[in-house]
């Protein structure tokens, strides 16, 4: 690993020759390179050297454009009206703009991880040195960095080693963000190859801030038993003051278990977390506590139970701070990210902070030092939760049905909720004097809290529907298992032939944020269905909660009942956001560890291998977020399809493949040099579904590669077969554009799918050695 | 509920907006003159009651009598069947969109290029984005709802109006089908 900035300077030196004064000798850097893996092509790549497989990648996975708003407002000339791809004052037409705004979202993402490794790093580095090892697994991972040693070609060995990779991630970020600036780029789809370049660098702010922590907090490494922790709001105990910490940068929180254990205040306090920030409290703290996804932040917090509210960054609600004060919760911002408006307490003395919080003085103080932030809010928690003896805003039950026939049936809620929910009728329902259909609300409201914004007469219908569904909150007691980081180079080598033949019908990557269409039932339901027919499912973020929101008939949760090694059949949670760079990882790793790929620097092979070989989709269920837009373009680079459900639809492009244009499915046979007809496999690389059935018939047929073995396609094909006659009642009418040889033919479905591709006149093709580069031809045509 | 905003408040498009349908006997005309419609149905038809009948039972009715051939997206198709009606097609709503905008695209039936889609029963978000993406990058075609929501980006719309008035709305069409004439 190279180290940069390293200086000699020399007041006085004697020697045989002569004397030297003042000799100051600077080097910008030093290389000293331990990897043996021969430098790929592409280190350190810059936002146009991996253009020419994007390129790739755009003419078989056309942007459609869906726009948001009609005109562009980024500069004085404007606005613009852009609409019908007419040109706006400095040039730029409609399809660059959306173009344009989706490279804004992932570079806002992106900013995000690199901001929130940046942190990280600087931090343990100060705690525990640069020289600390980055341990995620002992000798059970070789490659602890994949993602950092294929963009980078470098291969980080300490904590320190990070921070050149992060110098670059930043340096690559600033560019691209500069490429939005009006008067830059003029072309959608050079806009479209710098999104992928925003995800790329984004999976490494993802790897650096996930492999740092895991390294220095002592995380599970690559652990498939990682402990099953509790998860929901049923699990806190609320006769002991409780501390919630809120967002995603654990640091914070490991101040305050840190001091809690340190001054024997442990199994006195429940730290419980919602969001990411809980995932990595449970994988340092196994007595932590998960409550839930994002959208339990307004119904936990109004439930009067937390007495501290901790806010880190990213995910956290703007009114959390206003929130807390409703339940007299003292706050304490610990983000440069997130100060909320709060004086900077970090020099005072803790004690004195703990006095202003305590007596009401303050609603809330920022302390950026996590140490101290340990310190105050466990203070607090104690001397705080006497006195305000858990006050919530929930309000009691004959409220509700007072106010409820204020309701004007405006429909105003309605139309203001994201998930159209039919609040109005609720509401004449409880003027009646029954609650129960603003409880079957519950389990779909998003928690967002619009409603009660647009309510005319101030009724917190959101407090409602949580009261109305109270008892299903309270019995939300579930197991999930902490995040066990990466995956093991044992299970890559295990499962690297079953996956890039076939023979296990895919990986599905459940991930992401909770802006589900129905509620966090459809993702539990989603993963048993996929990990019940053996694909390998991994979860990470809030979908990793809500796949344990749900338990079977002997009241097990999904992650009790499938194992977490990262085989067959398996429910793998790898952790928080950050996490998801293992997912990304075991990709990689199955092209070098498996397929002996050479990884350094080598991102197109190993990414052409990947979306050739790896049946692996992701599915964001409820993204939400421009974080979840970089992660997602990061995995389209290396050629893993994404789905995202309804509401992802507002990212405004999808990336569409056409089933119907032949002349988009060849590939070149690595082999012959022939170009070879491979079928839609796999069908599109970005993608909405409107329905659960839908997502989950896609996902089936998005796992196809054009390597799959006769023995591989049969099976891929059967669950893809099978779902869709469950689902939508009926075959699938593209099973001819799947069906290479008659080998590939399920067998338990022969005659009836022989009868189907000779009637559509189907022509047997061959299975070749797939790619699209040219440059991996072994043998040319003549 | 004021005629000509949008369901969903916030969602706010631009300077073109749809035009406000009034009479549902101008759609029905609109219909007939078109050369090769389209009929765009989601998930939604399957899931709302309209008297004692679904929304689909209705789209089939309005299909058969309208003639238009039928696409329906999400998982619906085996709903359609059911009832004894076949659809021209079935796919996700996102390629269903993403077709129409190319226009040298044969259409549902191979037949030719559409020149009208009609949507109906897609999450009101996700018909506000795909009409918008008609909007802007598929010149060559009109597009209409006929839900009971107004869509802004679409080229026409109904406003925003009761399941009753949106229940009479599609038994006129109906009866200006059965009618004949243009």
């Amino acid at each position: 690993m190279s180290r940069k900035g390293v200086n000699v300077k020399i007041d006085e030196l004697k020697t045989d020759v002569g004397l030297i004064k003042n000799l100051e000798l600077s080097f910008g850097k030093l290389v000293e390179d331990k990897w043996a893996e021969p430098m790929g092509p592409t280190p350190f790549p810059s936002l146009t050297t991996l253009r020419e497989w994007d390129m790739k990648l755009l003419q078989r996975y056309k942007p459609f454009y869906m726009p948001y708003c009609d005109v562009c407002c980024l500069c004085t000339f404007g606005k613009c009206d852009l609409t019908g791809n007419k040109r706006g004052a400095c040039g730029i037409n409609m399809a660059a703009q959306q173009s344009r705004i989706v490279l804004l979202a992932c570079c806002i993402g992106t900013a995000t991880h690199i901001g929130h490794a940046r942190h990280m790093t600087e931090h343990l580095i100060e705690k525990f040195g640069r020289r600390t090892p980055l341990d995620v697994g002992g000798l059970n991972i070789k490659a602890e960095a994949p993602v950092t040693r294929l963009v980078c070609g470098v291969k980080p060995e300490t904590l320190g080693d990070l921070e050149e990779v992060l110098d670059y991630a930043e340096t690559q970020l600033t560019h691209l963000l500069s490429v939005v600036h009006t008067g830059q780029e003029g072309s959608n789809i050079d806009f479209e190859s710098k999104v992928f370049h925003a995800g790329m660098i984004d999976h490494i702010g993802l790897e650096v801030a996930d492999i740092a922590q895991i390294a220095s907090y002592g995380f599970p490494k690559a652990d498939p038993e990682a402990p099953l922790v509790d998860l929901g709001y049923g699990t806190v105990n609320i006769e002991k003051p409780v501390i919630l910490c809120i967002g995603h940068n654990v640091v914070p929180s490991v101040g305050i278990i840190d001091y809690m254990k340190d001054n024997g205040f442990d199994g006195d306090i429940e730290v419980c977390g919602l969001c990411c920030t809980a995932h990595d409290i449970t994988r340092y703290y196994k007595r932590g506590k998960i409550i839930g996804p994002i959208s339990w932040q307004l119904r936990f917090i109004r439930s009067g139970v937390p007495d501290v509210v901790i806010l880190d960054e990213q995910c956290v609600r703007a009114d959390s701070l206003y929130e807390a004060q409703k339940i007299k919760a003292p706050v304490i911002v610990a983000s440069e990210k997130n100060c909320m408006g709060l004086p900077n307490r970090t020099n005072d003395p803790a004690d004195l902070i703990v006095e202003d919080l305590v007596n009401g003085k303050a609603p809330g103080a920022l302390i950026l030092d996590s140490e101290k932030v340990g310190e105050v809010a466990v203070k607090v928690a104690l001397k705080v939760t006497p006195l305000r003896k858990k006050f919530k805003t929930i309000p009691e039950v004959d409220e509700i049905l007072r106010m409820a026939k204020e309701c004007r049936q405006c429909s105003d809620c309605r139309r203001a909720c994201p998930q159209d929910l039919h609040i109005p009728e609720a509401m004449k329902a409880a003027a009646h004097g029954t609650l129960t259909t603003l409880a079957e609300l519950y389990e779909s409201c998003v928690g967002c809290g619009r409603c009660e914004q647009a309510c005319p007469v101030g009724v917190p219908i959101h407090s409602y529907i949580v009261k109305a569904g109270e008892k299903k909150l309270k019995e939300e007691t579930y197991k999930v298992r902490a995040g066990r980081g990466a995956i093991q180079d044992v299970e890559i080598r295990n499962v690297g032939s079953p996956i890039v033949l076939g023979e296990i019908p895919g990986v599905v990557a459940v991930v992401g944020c909770s802006n589900y269409p129905r509620g966090g039932a459809e993702v539990a339901e989603i993963c048993t269905e996929f990990a019940n027919r053996r694909f390998i499912v991994v979860t990470s973020g809030c979908s990793a909660m809500s796949a344990a929101m749900y338990k079977n008939e002997e009241g097990k949760t999904p992650y009790e009942y499938f194992t977490g090694e990262f085989t067959s059949g398996c429910m793998v949670n790898v952790g928080s956001c950050v996490a998801n760079s293992h997912i990304a990882g075991a990709a990689i790793k199955i092209a070098n560890i498996f397929a002996k790929r050479n990884l350094r620097a080598n991102y197109e092979e190993i990414a052409d291998y990947i979306f050739n070989r790896v049946g692996a989709v992701g599915l964001a269920w409820g993204a939400y977020s421009q974080k979840a837009a970089a992660i997602a373009s990061g995995f389209w680079r290396l050629g893993v399809p994404v789905i995202v459900g309804p509401h992802g639809i507002k990212y405004r492009r999808m990336l569409l493949g056409r089933a119907d244009r032949k002349e988009d499915w060849y590939v070149y046979d690595a082999r012959t040099g022939e170009k070879v007809y491979v079928g839609p496999a796999p069908e599109h690389l970005f993608y909405t579904a409107e329905t659960k059935e839908e997502a989950m018939v896609m996902i089936a047929k998005l796992c196809m590669r054009p390597n799959d073995t006769f023995r591989g396609r049969s099976i891929k094909l059967t669950h893809y077969i099978d779902l869709h006659k469950r689902l939508y009642g009926i075959m699938p009418e593209d099973i001819p554009l799947f069906v290479r040889t008659l080998a590939d033919i399920p067998v338990t479905m022969k005659d009836e799918i022989v009868k189907i591709i000779e009637e559509k006149g189907w022509k047997e093709t061959v299975i070749p050695d797939p790619t699209l580069l040219p440059r991996m031809i072994r043998k040319r045509k003549e | 509920m004021t005629a000509a905003e949008p369901w969903q408040i916030a969602e706010i498009p631009g300077p073109k907006k749809a035009l406000v349908v009034t009479k549902p006997g101008v759609v029905a005309a609109m219909i007939k003159r078109a050369k090769h419609p389209i009929l765009i149905v989601g998930h939604v038809a399957v899931e709302t009651d309209l008297g004692d009948k679904k929304l689909v039972d209705y789209i089939i009715e309005f299909a058969k009598k309208a003639n238009v051939p039928v696409v329906a997206t999400a998982h619906i198709i085996g709903e359609f069947l059911k009832r004894g009606y076949e659809p021209a097609g079935f796919m996700p709503a996102v390629d269903i969109g993403n077709r129409l905008v190319d226009s040298d695209w044969m259409g549902i039936d191979s037949k030719g290029p559409h020149d009208l889609a009609l949507f109906i029963g897609l999450p009101y978000y996700m018909e506000w984005t795909i009409l918008s993406g008609l909007k802007h990058f598929a010149p060559n075609l009109k597009t209409i709802t006929l839900d009971n929501v107004y869509h802004p980006h679409a080229s026409w719309s109904f406003a925003n109006i009761s399941m009753e008035d949106w229940m009479e709305n599609l038994k006129v069409m109906m009866e200006k089908f059965e009618e004949g004439g243009t």
